[in-house]
């Protein structure tokens, strides 16, 4: 019997075929789906700020983009994993408020999102399909099984990327 | 002084915001009732801390839809306010603010209701606002309201991320309206860490070491 595994915000897990991982509600946090195609282990982190190191009170590991990261890698790969085989898709980083601002914090989304692919980047992961940005929240479920990302969004039809 | 952080947040300084919330609740639910021409009732208001791994489980569930109505706050402290309420809530409040009689709770709301809804939103924070102003002696000002409707995990990812800035943990007031309907509203007030301590000291709760 397969389940679903939870993640909250600025959390992480992993997660085995035929299980699959969810976090719901993101808006201007960054879901990030990562996978081995061969082994079929995966992960998701939901991760709310862009850099740690920008952050006094930075122990939280899965709140930042490029803890959170490095981390759920560690995981993946300590479950078994080939850390060279992994591969990642993306979802979030709306900006949730119309704001005409040049504010730094209502630009998050947006910051999360080029953390995120920044950290991907450097650590040789390529991002296969990104769902970001807009102004609405997004429901995500990821499959490591097939690396299927299916991404729910009030009043829009469901897709998967 | 040690650095302030909410996550460590005596129980003195809790209590003192948790009054605060009560009487910003309930300057509000006066300007609400005076708006829709009915009494409103209000239940005492609940102060949470939350983890932000639980926020999506308030409110009903991380997918009920929600209205989030937000403003920045500047003058004496920066931060913003927001005020959420479910969308069959924010639904019945419009309806009655127009005049139009209720329609289906689940109709979206239209350019002018918007504008409704924003009103709604400006005067609950605004009489909020005012009433933490008088308490604290600080200037307050908001700007203009901007709504969201969306999946309320995704409307509160935008408070817990400023909370997130701060710490782990994020404060939220939770008060029950009455008319014919119950609602919940929620209000999360969020100055930076600096104005947190100037609400404090202004009440007289002098050397802040948190």
């Amino acid at each position: 019997m397969s389940q679903i595994i939870k993640v909250g915000m600025a959390d992480l897990n992993i997660c085995v075929s035929p299980d699959g991982i969810t976090t719901l509600g993101l808006g201007s946090c960054v879901g990030i789906a990562v996978r081995d195609p061969v082994t079929k282990i995966g992960g998701l982190a939901h991760i709310m700020l862009p850099d740690s190191t920008e952050i006094k009170n930075n122990s939280n590991i899965p709140k930042f983009a490029d803890t959170g990261i490095e981390e759920l890698i560690k995981q993946i790969v300590a479950k078994g994993a080939s850390r060279s085989r992994l591969v990642a898709k993306i979802a979030g980083g709306a900006q949730m408020f119309a704001f005409q601002s040049s504010n730094n914090a209502m630009r998050v989304g947006d910051r999360n999102v080029q953390a995120t692919l920044k950290k991907l980047k450097e650590m040789n992961i390529p991002v296969l399909a990104q769902d970001t940005g807009d102004s609405y929240g997004r429901t995500v479920i990821f499959y490591p099984e097939n690396g299927n990302f299916v991404i729910r969004a009030v009043g829009k039809p469901e897709k998967t990327i | 002084m040690g650095e302030m952080s909410l996550d460590n947040l005596s129980s003195q300084y809790f209590d003192v915001l948790k009054e605060l919330g009560n009487i910003g609740a309930g300057n509000a639910t006066t300007a609400l009732a005076q708006m829709i021409g009915t009494k409103v009732d209000m239940s005492v208001p609940q102060v949470r801390l939350l983890d932000f791994k639980d926020v999506g489980d308030m409110m009903g569930g991380a997918e009920k839809i929600m209205a989030g109505i937000y403003l920045a706050v500047e003058g004496d402290i920066d931060g913003s306010i927001m005020f959420l309420l479910g969308k069959q809530a924010a639904r019945h409040l419009v309806d009655k603010l127009m005049g139009t009689g209720a329609k289906p709770e689940d109709q979206e709301f239209d350019e002018v209701e918007m504008s409704a809804l924003k009103e709604v939103g400006n005067i609950i924070t605004g009489s909020y606002l005012n009433s933490l102003s008088m308490m604290t002696n600080l200037k307050l000002v908001p700007s203009v309201p901007y709504v969201a409707i969306d999946m309320a995990a995704a409307i509160l990812s935008v408070p817990a991320i400023q909370f997130g800035m701060m710490g782990d943990k994020i404060l939220l007031i939770e008060t029950q309206f009455f008319d014919e309907l119950k609602l919940s509203g929620y209000f999360i007030l969020l100055p930076d860490m600096d104005g947190y301590k100037k609400i404090l000291s202004s009440l007289g709760m002098g050397d802040i070491d948190v």
